[in-house]
């Protein structure tokens, strides 16, 4: 017989993970899809009902965002121009049913190479927060996600936020994502990027993702570094280069071929540049 | 065995603010409970997966899929299904807005799109177009286009009254409502799945996971035995006559496979049982033996020579060839002034109608009742009553509400499978095709390879056509043979022309079984035709919109059959209607383009005829109308109603007919023990055929009436509680019914109607007279093309359909409308992979924000064969629509593509790939 735990403290939930393996249920967006025709029969660990995982909260030095937090939560949420890639990411999350449902944590946790809010949490430079029996540890994003389907969280692990640094320079971000069709779709390609910069309008940093394009989606260092230094403005689309598309290695399927990808994965980014450089530059 | 699912849990919460408690798995999905346990069977289920969004609740007013939510979390929360909308037995405004404006058409996505417009409407009262599509972009439509839906949400705020049906003798014509229409608004309407007994056995099938192998089977019965809650487990040897097919003399289709699957997704055994027990127990848990062998994939491996056999009684995997053969086409090409040659391929696709098949199935006596969604009753009963070796008559379909067809339910699905479990276990049994099951399993439209030659004459006027089209069949027969007979005759395409040789062939593969999709192959043969007109009004420098017209079939031409078109040839009108568009869509284009920039514009036009019902096959439909002792009027429907309208327009036919107002009818549709038969709801032939039929039994029916109280036209008659009176020059003459003799379908009066379409068989050459009339339409498509990620967008559509006349004009619209969004579909995003799209999301459909506005023309040249001068335009709306929008995309980029669908990868390539993408080279990745 198998168990349904639904606890409302996260000690008891912790300690549920201690003792056996649970699948983690949140959204239920990913757990449903992976059983249709089937019996639900696996030990679950409902955490909908964990009340400190859901919302989003400010510190002087980052901004946490619970795991149960939803899409909609995020769309709704009085968030800086820093936070925009992932407020348009989160309107680009299967339809509005998804997005109500849908969480944070189950789409990092998910870990599906087209995850559609793991490139804007990339650009926004994300850790993401375990928590276990035997305490808390955070990582960056980009460490926790090591290949499709694959997180570094221990078995008797819970996520428990994302966590978005604050790095006290003016910011704004921006995600744009492309599917065959106009909802409901998941992506061919996507692209996020996020910039910092300082009161003589120059970029102090960049962070650029693209997801669906990789195993896992991935930063662009080099195009990162180039545009570093750069003045504001539309002409940021002119950085990217072919070169800088290196640490991609996308593959054919239904919805795409690889080289299509590459190809349109440049195409975003200049695009996304181009306006997050204009909008940066004339907010 | 031990359930191993967690234990039952107490849970409270209210439903449509009623406070309920249940006792559930806590990882029960809400949807089955809601629809399992307490009975709200509003709330449908598409695909399980939240790919659909037909199972949209919502949860403390925030619209969710039902079907992703576990009951635990509804715990303590509020509810709304789609049965808690309205109030005191009225519609809430947005269920009269979709009422109003036909935001429905088959129904099954209709209660999600209405609870996901409450959920916008409550936070955006007056909500922009991009609103609502944001709002209902999770929701699939398969009937509508969504036009129509967008437009009664936008108009919910209105509060306007729903409109007063027409007077007696003013129906036919009218924009009268969906007979239906509550129903289906309510969430009332039962569709296969809803009205299942709670006593029924569950019938779950395995499927072959290998495109092609033999197998042996372990012991069952040990299985059987091992496996309490199982009650049987059905293989071939327990099928009487295991073999069906739609051709009296091709039943090469197995209900269960014997010892040999031809294609992945092929039906192997019937588990029937508890849900529960035929749900857990899994494929691999059973004894199937495989020995796996190298599948038959594609046409070139079908044809090529020593290829494998798919089926061992079809030589060289060859199932059929059709063609028309008039004139000298290969000395008419050697004049032509401009010859333009292509080929062209087009994929398998798929209906997905947001219905999955459904049905139940239980014995009476000596007889089979089977509840089923179907576009075919009378058909199913004679296979069903086929392969389990009874008598027709001993078989009886009700149809239930069908949630979309589109082709795809004219094939045997669960019928033969619950029928003959009920029959052996003498207990009502069930089956609901999961949503990759659906896919799997049933029909496709049949990919095309088509080569073709057009030549003119300098004037552009059409010489010659030479058209050699091969289809992917798949395993079995189905409607191959249909395809291959129909192509041929509609190649040319809707033109005059003296010299054509068209030929169609169908060939077997280890693939998707492909039958009957909107259209008939003709959609595929009309890329091709379409192109090759554009390609010759470019080598002569004419006019796209001109050329057409100018060959244009019209009243008094004869057809590459040698049939002399006598009357009802509206595409001179469809084109003039179209030209103003036309005009003013290509000088919008040329500014825009100036401006420069990646995204560039493109106007396309698509024309088409489309013959109406079976080619060069008697095609029969009757119906019957009669009086009741009490004074109520029974219309006795044989129609399918598939979404397309007919429980409605049939009505409003007979009504005139009988000189009765629609609301004074009362009707049965497609009961095949209560009605009678009215054919196939198919090519396009209902309003046509049943509309004639019915029209007939309306008139038969009014003219006993007058008989039988004396009156004399022009009359007016009325019913009341036992009494008829007719009213005539003369005076009002009074017929108490209480005392007449009553017939065998409880009528005192009756009235009957039959009508076949005159047509003859085809001779060798492919002569004769295959249709009485034929549907003509004109389409011109806008997109935008962003070059640099190969990405189309459309961006309006204009329709001009000759229609001969519209029964309904608002349903005519709908139809056009949904027709558009499957040929967009069509166009640049379905493809069906086995194996890889057996879903929703891998398998895309338009959604919400993909149909751009269409503007429709209603041509109105009238059919005198027709009821009230009607033809038909289920099908036809479909087929000009893709290559009006890859003309588009030609005429904005200069690139044609001859592989379907364009993808945005293609297209990139093709742009950038100098040259034309040749249908080898846009093959998609194996």
């Amino acid at each position: 017989m198998s168990l349904y735990l639904r606890p409302e403290s996260l000690n008891d939930a912790l300690a549920a993970l201690g003792r056996q393996p649970l699948t983690v249920l949140a959204g239920g967006t990913d757990f449903y899809p992976a059983r249709v025709g089937r019996p639900v029969d696996e030990s679950l660990l409902d955490i909908s009902a964990l009340a400190p995982l859901r919302g989003i909260s400010e510190t002087s030095d980052h901004w946490r965002l619970g795991a149960a937090t939803t899409w909609t939560d995020v769309i709704e949420a009085p968030l800086p121009p820093l936070f925009q890639a992932l407020r348009q990411a989160a309107r680009e999350v299967g339809g509005v049913q998804i997005q109500n449902a849908g969480t944070l944590g189950g789409n990092v946790c998910n870990a599906s190479p087209a995850a559609d809010g793991v490139p804007a949490l990339l650009a926004l430079d994300a850790r993401v927060e375990l928590a276990s029996r035997s305490g808390t540890r955070a990582l960056p994003l980009a460490d926790f996600i090591t290949g499709p389907r694959r997180t570094a969280r221990a078995a008797d692990e819970l996520l428990t936020a994302v966590l978005v640094p604050r790095h006290g320079l003016a910011a704004r971000s921006r995600f744009a994502k492309l599917g065959a069709r106009r909802y409901l779709v998941i992506s061919i390609a996507m692209a996020a990027a996020c910039l910092e910069w300082d009161t003589t309008g120059r970029v102090v940093s960049a962070r650029v993702a693209v997801g669906a394009c990789a195993p896992v989606a991935r930063r662009l260092p080099a195009l990162e570094a180039a545009l570093a230094g750069r003045a504001l403005g539309p002409a940021l689309g002119e950085a990217v280069s072919e070169a800088h598309l290196a640490p991609l290695s996308p593959i054919d399927d239904v919805r795409a071929d690889a080289a299509y990808r590459l190809d349109a994965a440049g195409t975003l980014l200049r695009r996304l540049l181009s306006t997050l450089g204009a909008e940066a530059a004339f907010p | 065995m031990n359930d191993p699912r967690p234990p039952a849990e107490s849970i409270a919460f209210t439903v449509n603010g009623a406070p309920v408690a249940v006792r559930a798995a806590p990882a029960t999905r809400l949807a089955d409970l809601l629809r399992d346990e307490l009975g709200l069977t509003g709330t449908k289920i598409g695909c399980n997966a939240g790919d659909c969004g037909s199972c949209t609740v919502l949860l403390d007013g925030r619209q969710v899929c039902a079907c992703l939510t576990p009951v635990a979390q509804a715990g303590g929360r509020a509810v709304t299904t789609i049965e808690g909308l309205g109030r005191d037995g009225r519609l809430a405004p947005i269920q009269a807005a979709f009422h109003r404006h036909l935001g429905a058409q088959c129904g099954i996505c209709t209660p999600g799109m209405i609870l996901a417009a409450a959920d916008l409407l409550a936070r955006h009262p007056n909500p922009t177009e991009a609103q609502v599509q944001d709002g209902l972009g999770g929701v699939l439509c398969r009937c509508t286009g969504y036009r129509k839906i967008v437009e009664a949400v936008m108009d919910a705020a209105a509060h306007a009254p729903l409109p007063a049906a027409p007077p007696a003798g003013s129906a036919l014509g009218a924009r009268a409502l969906k007979a239906d229409g509550v129903a289906k608004v309510t969430g009332a309407d039962r569709f296969g799945a809803d009205g299942i007994p709670a006593d029924a056995l569950w019938l779950r099938v395995v499927r072959s996971p290998h495109a092609r192998a033999t197998f042996t089977l372990g012991d069952l019965d040990a299985v059987r035995r091992a496996h309490p809650g199982i009650e049987a487990i059905l293989t071939a040897a327990h099928v009487p006559a295991n073999g069906y097919g739609i051709y009296p003399d091709v039943k090469d289709q197995p209900v269960l496979a014997a010892g040999e699957v031809r294609y992945r997704g092929e039906a192997v055994l019937a588990l029937v049982g508890s849900r529960a027990a035929v749900e857990a127990l899994r494929d691999d848990a059973l004894p199937i033996h495989w020995s796996v062998q190298s599948p038959v994939v594609g046409i070139d491996a079908a044809m090529a020579p020593g290829a494998a056999l798919v089926q061992a009684a079809k030589p060289g995997n060859f199932l059929v060839e059709g063609q028309v053969r008039s004139g000298d086409t290969a000395a008419a090409l050697r004049d032509c002034a401009a010859v333009a040659e292509g080929r062209f391929e087009t994929s398998f696709v798929e209906h997905a109608y947001i219905e999955p098949e459904a049905g139940w199935a239980r014995r009476t006596g000596d007889r089979v009742e089977i509840h089923v969604t179907t576009q075919t009753p009378f058909m199913d009963r004679d296979e069903v009553a086929l392969v389990l070796g009874l008598r027709p008559e001993q078989v009886r379909i009700v149809p239930t509400a069908c949630g979309g067809g589109f082709g795809g339910k004219l094939d045997l699905s669960v019928q033969p499978l619950v029928a003959l479990a009920a029959w052996r276990l003498g207990r009502p049994v069930a089956c609901v095709y999961t949503r990759p099951e659906s896919m799997m399993a049933t029909t496709k439209r049949h990919p095309a390879r088509i080569h073709a030659r057009f030549g003119a004459d300098a004037q552009g006027r059409l010489q010659a056509v030479e058209f050699d089209a091969l289809f992917n069949t798949g395993a079995y027969a189905s409607w191959g043979p249909t395809v291959a007979n129909r192509v041929p005759v509609h190649a040319m395409g809707p033109y005059r022309v003296a010299n054509a040789s068209t030929r169609g062939r169908a060939f077997l593969t280890n693939e998707p079984v492909a039958g009957a999709f909107r259209g008939f192959g003709v959609p595929q043969a009309a890329i091709a035709h379409e192109a090759l007109m554009d390609d010759l009004a470019e080598q002569l420098g004419l006019d796209r919109l001109e050329i057409r017209r100018r060959n244009a079939l019209r009243a008094g031409d004869t057809t590459c059959t040698g049939q002399r078109l006598e009357a009802s040839c509206g595409l001179p009108q469809c084109l003039d209607a179209l030209d103003p568009h036309w005009q003013a869509a290509l000088a919008d284009a040329a500014a825009f383009n100036a401006r420069g920039g990646p995204v560039r514009r493109g106007v396309g036009i698509g024309c088409m005829w489309y013959g109406i019902g079976n080619t060069a096959l008697s095609n029969p439909s009757s119906m019957r109308i009669g009086i009741t002792p009490e004074g109520r009027v029974v219309f006795h429907n044989g129609c399918a109603d598939i979404g397309q309208g007919t429980n409605t327009t049939m009505l409003q036919v007979v009504a005139d007919a009988a000189g009765l107002p629609m609301e004074a009818i009362q009707w049965i549709a497609g009961d095949t023990d209560l009605t009678l038969d009215a054919g196939k709801s198919s090519a396009s032939r209902q309003a046509f055929v049943s509309g004639k039929a019915a029209q007939l039994a309306g008139q038969d029916l009014r003219a006993r009436v007058l008989a039988a109280t004396g009156a004399a036209e022009p009359a007016r008659i009325s019913l009341e509680a036992g009494v008829l009176r007719a009213t005539d020059a003369a005076g009002e003459h009074v017929l108490p019914l209480q005392g007449l003799p009553v017939n065998a379908n409880g009528f005192v009066i009756e009235g009957t109607g039959r009508f076949d379409p005159p047509t003859t068989k085809l001779d060798a050459h492919g002569q004769g007279i295959p249709y009485a009339t034929y549907a003509f339409a004109a389409q011109m498509a806008v997109v935008d093309v962003d070059t640099e990620l190969g990405t189309v967008k459309p961006v309006r559509i204009v329709a001009a359909h000759d229609v001969g006349r519209a029964l309904n004009p608002q349903q005519v619209e709908g139809q056009i409308h949904g027709g558009i969004a499957q040929g967009l579909g069509l166009a640049l995003m379905e493809e069906y992979l086995a194996g890889r799209t057996e879903n929703l999301h891998d398998y895309l459909i338009p959604s919400v924000g993909d149909v751009p506005p269409i503007e429709v023309i209603l041509v109105e040249d009238r059919e005198p064969l027709g009821p009230g001068g009607a033809k038909g335009v289920g099908e036809p709306a479909l087929i000009p629509t893709p290559p009006a929008i890859l003309g588009a995309i030609r005429h904005a980029t200069g690139v044609q593509m001859r592989f379907v669908p364009v993808l945005p990868h293609r297209l990139r390539a093709a742009l950038t790939g100098g040259g034309e993408p040749g249908p080898q080279e846009a093959r998609p990745h194996p």
